[in-house]
């Protein structure tokens, strides 16, 4: 199958966006979430704090800074038998659940994806904007993801049939 | 339009919820709202139910229930406009599933509209049909979908595909329906149906193997043709990640040439070429080509052996893994993990970077390299290895001790090259990270220990110097103080010194320094304490100079709370007080445990075998697979405590069975007294290979008092003749009662009662079903079954189950049985207990029912038992 869930969670943990490929009970939705996202907010909460070292460390050592590279923290978490593959786009963490055999780096690269096809429609997405737009944003990732596969790539054909509602409305 | 329960706007509510400061308000407003929404559904206001739904699927994703919306679902989709089809589809496929009843009601309204003439009202149908259908919608609608893949429209017929891969998916019959439209979905240039009909016929591929030999003959060439357009093909702005055309496309291509290539020659030979393309060509500065290159990797590793392209996939991964980004040097060790499979050698070459990895900021990549750390070791690097590892685990995270130390222990007990290596090692992690060392750990070290006599003196002096300076690890702490109390003797007089000791001096009263240590310290647990205060009674034998203080110590423990710990401490009291004739046999050192016993039971995979029991290997199943050295080494652990008579107490009977019978003979026989000392030497089965032998009790006394029986009041109401004596003592249970209320042995048995013929319980021409009775002493109502499935075909029943109904007076438990795998005519045990409420008046009655695979189809067999022998 491949993708298992995606969720969209901002920095305080609140679901902004769910949606499951395979059934899983209200309970165990709640649940799952509250593990993934401690999960991966804590990871983040390190990164966070090295980054500020980091920035701490450039405003001293100036050029030579340049030279170190960020050593950021990788985008995947193992958890129960899949992996989450998450990356943060401003206050809006985008996880995806994934099978063991999926290729991580291409669910990262969908994920960028989604997030410019969400930029398009909305013109700089915010967590506002999918609160809000919440079955527009849900409309997107129908023509995106079937049953936890991949439908289409081109943002134009994904954003075509939404923009053809709105004009109608 | 606005009735008065039309209540707020979606965007008000969701202004409110945000608003909300803690999690009691927020259930508060969605409560509110949700007897709003309730309220409007009975209202039946068509123009609500669009916003009905729209609340709804926002309180859904809060986490809160919403099945009184279900039905607002399929009026919407019933509906004939396109806006609330839309809202009614979304609402389908987040609120409800595909295991609802309710569900059965859509299907009609989605025929309806796959036959729609608007095309986005069919995308509608099939975009929800793909993420929920269930079995008998896949069935229904399949020929519906089957023709939407040749729609004219490439937006249904993508959609249409994916659809099509659920179907197959839940009906695997319908495969074939779908191999022609899928390979004529390969021909396409529209990416969106290209990617889904490769999807579909990637999982047609994995269902069906004349679909893998077909597409393999008639589609190897076109997709790998296909492949080779996309990436060669000219910038296409819709398409282009970083230079790369749809990396997704390529993806799901080389995902789907490595199902074709895998186990044939001729189709990995075909796409040789294009393969080694990619490799090289792909850029790889990006995520994107890296994406790429990665799955490439994959696809050269699981076709048949070409092995330039392998040497190819193995120097991207070394590119990979050292690469300066976490992602890369991630997937780059999980991809190695695979390589080792066939190319062991190019992965040992990494090995220092991966050791590095072992050592990095970021858990998961430490978790990774861990794992491929452990595929890495051989006999001829495992020592260099583990000092890595375990200097590590010297600095290493709090939390990630516990998997390291897991990992450390599966490594040296795997290929150590010798036992002083291996005890030197446990040591040294018992050392760093005893507190996170699992229970099977230290009992494996404890057996090692014990076969290996030559290095007794050794490691309890190499345990003694340790626990001084790392007293806070627990596990280290009870190894020690086992190790002092069997060996302490060895530990005094630094006998069997090796060549690469330093002499130490240590004295009788520096030894049970130590375990005094233990046993007062506050944080120690009960396991640890009662470890501690059997080590005493067995060092009041060996230092007889000093068995006054230990004596102390141990009547101060008469004060513990603990009432296991207090009832130990007055037996042991009295057996340093009264019993000195007796005390050295009855602490003489523990019998070398048997290795090859102990790892059948921690493998807890196969069936033990009873060996003292009159039938010779009658198999048990083993039910509790922790259980039997937790018994031998624990010392009264509460689990034991609650239930004397558990299936531990057979296993620990079992295992000491077969121990004995090797040791009674070095054990050496002391003359008890008179009165009923063949008795005691039958408990103590000191020396006769006598029933006895199979009886808990001895064991206990032996090891470690672990069941809460109360073996040595029965010492003391043999030993001395005169019967006031019983009654001073705690527990004054007559000898026999304490005897009979341990575990059921058949000689015993035949004394308590009638014993009860084996019965068929059930017989049909490829299963028959034994059952055999015992009553554990104590309780008539209660009968244990055990139940033997015999295989009479000639096939292995896969996936075996057997459940059973009693009527309501009686009360029934099953243990697990020996397997869920019934080989041709093999056969699995299973052990019942079934109380009788009723006994005398009723006899027993069952209904039962016995599932399996047979060939990968289901078999269910039923049947009632009437003939269970009476007065059961």
């Amino acid at each position: 199958m491949g993708i298992r869930f995606i969720l969209m969670v901002n920095k305080q943990g609140q679901t902004r966006l769910a949606q499951y490929y395979e059934w899983l009970t209200l309970e165990e939705r709640r649940a799952l979430e509250g593990e993934i996202v401690r999960k991966c907010l804590a990871r983040n909460d390190q990164q966070i704090r090295f980054e500020l070292m980091f920035e701490f460390l450039c405003s001293y050592a100036g050029v030579l800074a340049g030279w170190l590279a960020l050593n950021e923290q990788c985008s995947f978490v193992e958890h129960r038998n899949y992996k989450i593959v998450y990356r943060r786009y401003a206050s809006l963490f985008f996880m995806v659940g994934v099978d063991d055999d999926e290729n991580e780096l291409a669910i990262l690269e969908f994920i960028h994806l989604l997030v410019e096809t969400m930029d398009k429609h909305f013109g700089n997405v915010c967590e506002l904007d999918i609160m809000f737009h919440l079955e527009k944003a849900h409309f997107m990732l129908e023509e995106m993801v079937m049953n936890g596969c991949i439908v289409e790539t081109s943002k134009a054909n994904i954003l075509s049939p939404i923009q053809l509602m709105d004009k109608a409305h | 339009m606005n009735s008065i329960f039309s209540g707020t706007r979606l965007r008000d509510m969701i202004r409110s919820i945000r608003a909300c400061k803690t999690a009691a308000e927020e259930r508060g407003v969605v409560r509110k709202e949700c007897a709003d929404i309730r309220a409007s559904i009975n209202e039946n206001d068509p123009h609500d139910r669009h916003r009905n739904l729209a609340k709804l699927m926002f309180i859904h994703m809060l986490g809160y229930p919403t099945h009184f919306g279900q039905m607002e679902c399929l009026k919407l989709i019933a509906s004939p406009g396109f806006p609330e089809k839309r809202i009614g589809y979304l609402g389908l496929m987040l609120l409800l599933d595909e295991r609802q009843e309710v569900l059965m009601l859509v299907t009609n309204s989605l025929k309806q509209d796959l036959n729609h003439t608007n095309q986005y009202v069919v995308g509608l149908a099939l975009c929800a049909l793909g993420n929920i259908c269930s079995a008998e919608m896949a069935r229904d609608l399949a020929p519906e979908v089957e023709r939407l893949i040749q729609f004219r429209d490439p937006n249904i017929r993508k959609k249409a595909a994916l659809c099509s891969t659920r179907i197959v998916r839940k009906v695997p019959d319908l495969a074939e329906n779908f191999i022609n439209a899928a390979s004529s979905l390969l021909k396409e240039k529209h990416h969106g149906v290209l990617i889904t009909g490769v999807q579909l016929c990637y999982e047609l591929c994995t269902i069906n193997d004349e679909a893998l030999e077909y597409f393999r003959k008639k589609c190897t060439e076109g997709l790998i043709k296909t492949l080779r357009d996309i990436t060669n093909s000219a910038y296409q702005p819709e398409y282009d990640v970083a230079g790369i055309t749809d990396p997704f496309l390529h993806i799901r291509l080389l995902k789907l040439l490595r199902v074709l290539g895998h186990g044939d020659a001729d189709a990995s030979d075909l796409m040789t070429d294009i393969l080694a393309q990619v490799a090289t060509k792909t850029e790889s500065n990006k995520n994107a080509g890296n994406a790429v290159l990665y799955e490439c990797v994959e696809t050269i590793m699981a076709i048949e052996d070409t092995s330039s392209l392998r040497v190819l996939a193995i120097n991207i991964l070394g590119r990979f893994l050292s690469n300066r980004d976490n992602n890369i040097r991630y997937v780059a060790l999980n991809m190695l993990m695979k390589a080792i499979a066939f190319d062991d050698q190019a992965v040992q070459r990494h090995r220092v970077t991966i050791l590095e990895c072992v050592k990095d900021p970021d858990a998961s990549i430490r978790k990774r390299a861990l794992e491929l750390v452990s595929l890495l070791v051989n006999e001829n690097n495992v020592k260099q290895l583990t000092k890595e590892l375990i200097d590590y685990l010297e600095i290493s995270d709090e939390d990630f001790k516990e998997d390291l130390s897991a990992k450390i222990c599966s490594i040296v007990e795997k290929f150590s090259p010798e036992k002083i290596w291996y005890i030197d090692q446990m040591l040294k992690v018992l050392s760093e990270a005893g507190k996170f060392v699992k229970d099977d750990v230290w009992h494996a070290l404890i057996v090692v220990i014990s076969n290996a006599s030559e290095l007794h003196g050794y490691t309890v002096r190499a345990l003694y110097k340790a626990v001084l300076t790392y007293s806070e690890q627990e596990t280290l702490v009870r190894v020690a103080i086992w190790c002092i109390g069997e060996y302490g003797d060895l530990l005094v007089n630094n006998v069997g010194m090796l060549g690469i000791e330093d002499p130490i001096t240590v004295t009788e009263s520096d030894a049970v320094d130590v375990v005094e240590d233990a046993i007062t310290r506050h944080n120690s647990d009960m396991t640890t304490k009662a470890m501690a205060l059997v080590a005493l009674l067995k060092l009041s034998s060996r230092f007889p100079s000093i068995s006054e203080r230990i004596k102390d110590i141990i009547v101060k423990q008469k004060g513990s709370l603990l009432l296991e710990m207090q009832q130990r401490a007055i037996e042991f009291n009295s057996i340093v007080d009264r019993h000195k004739n007796i005390r050295s046999s009855l602490v003489e050192r523990m019998p070398v445990l048997d290795e090859a016993t102990f790892n059948v039971r921690r493998a807890g995979s196969l069936p033990a075998s009873v060996s003292t029991m009159a039938k010779p290997s009658v198999s048990i199943p083993n039910g509790v697979a922790a259980a039997p050295l937790v018994d031998l080494l624990d010392l009264g652990s509460d689990d034991i405590m609650a239930a004397p008579s558990s299936s531990g107490a057979d296993f620990l009977q079992d295992l000491l069975g077969v121990d004995l019978g090797s040791s009674s003979a070095q054990s050496g026989a002391t003359p008890g007294p008179k009165a009923g000392a063949d008795l005691l030497m039958d408990i103590l089965s000191i020396g006769t290979p006598s029933p006895a032998q199979n009886n808990t009790s001895s064991i206990d006394l032996l090891s470690t008092a672990g069941i809460n029986n109360n073996p040595s009041n029965a010492l003391d109401t043999l030993s001395s003749p005169a019967p006031p004596h019983i009654a001073t003592t705690a527990s004054a249970g007559g000898m026999f009662d304490l005897l009979d209320g341990l575990s059921p042995s058949p000689s015993k048995e035949a004394t308590n009662g009638p014993a009860y013929p084996p019965i068929v319980a059930y017989e049909s021409s490829t299963l028959k079903i034994e059952f055999t009775f015992s009553k554990p002493s104590g309780n008539p109502q209660e009968t244990n079954v055990q139940a033997t499935f015999i295989n009479l075909s000639p096939n292995t029943f896969t996936d075996f189950i057997f459940q059973a109904a009693v009527p309501k007076f009686l009360q029934l438990h099953l243990d697990p049985a020996s397997s869920n795998t019934l080989p041709a005519s093999g056969n699995i045990t299973q052990n019942l207990r079934v109380t009788n409420s009723q006994h005398g008046k009723k006899s027993l009655v069952m209904r039962m029912r016995i599932g399996y695979k047979l060939n990968g189809k289901d078999v269910l067999e039923e049947g009632q038992i009437n003939n269970f022998p009476r007065g059961l």
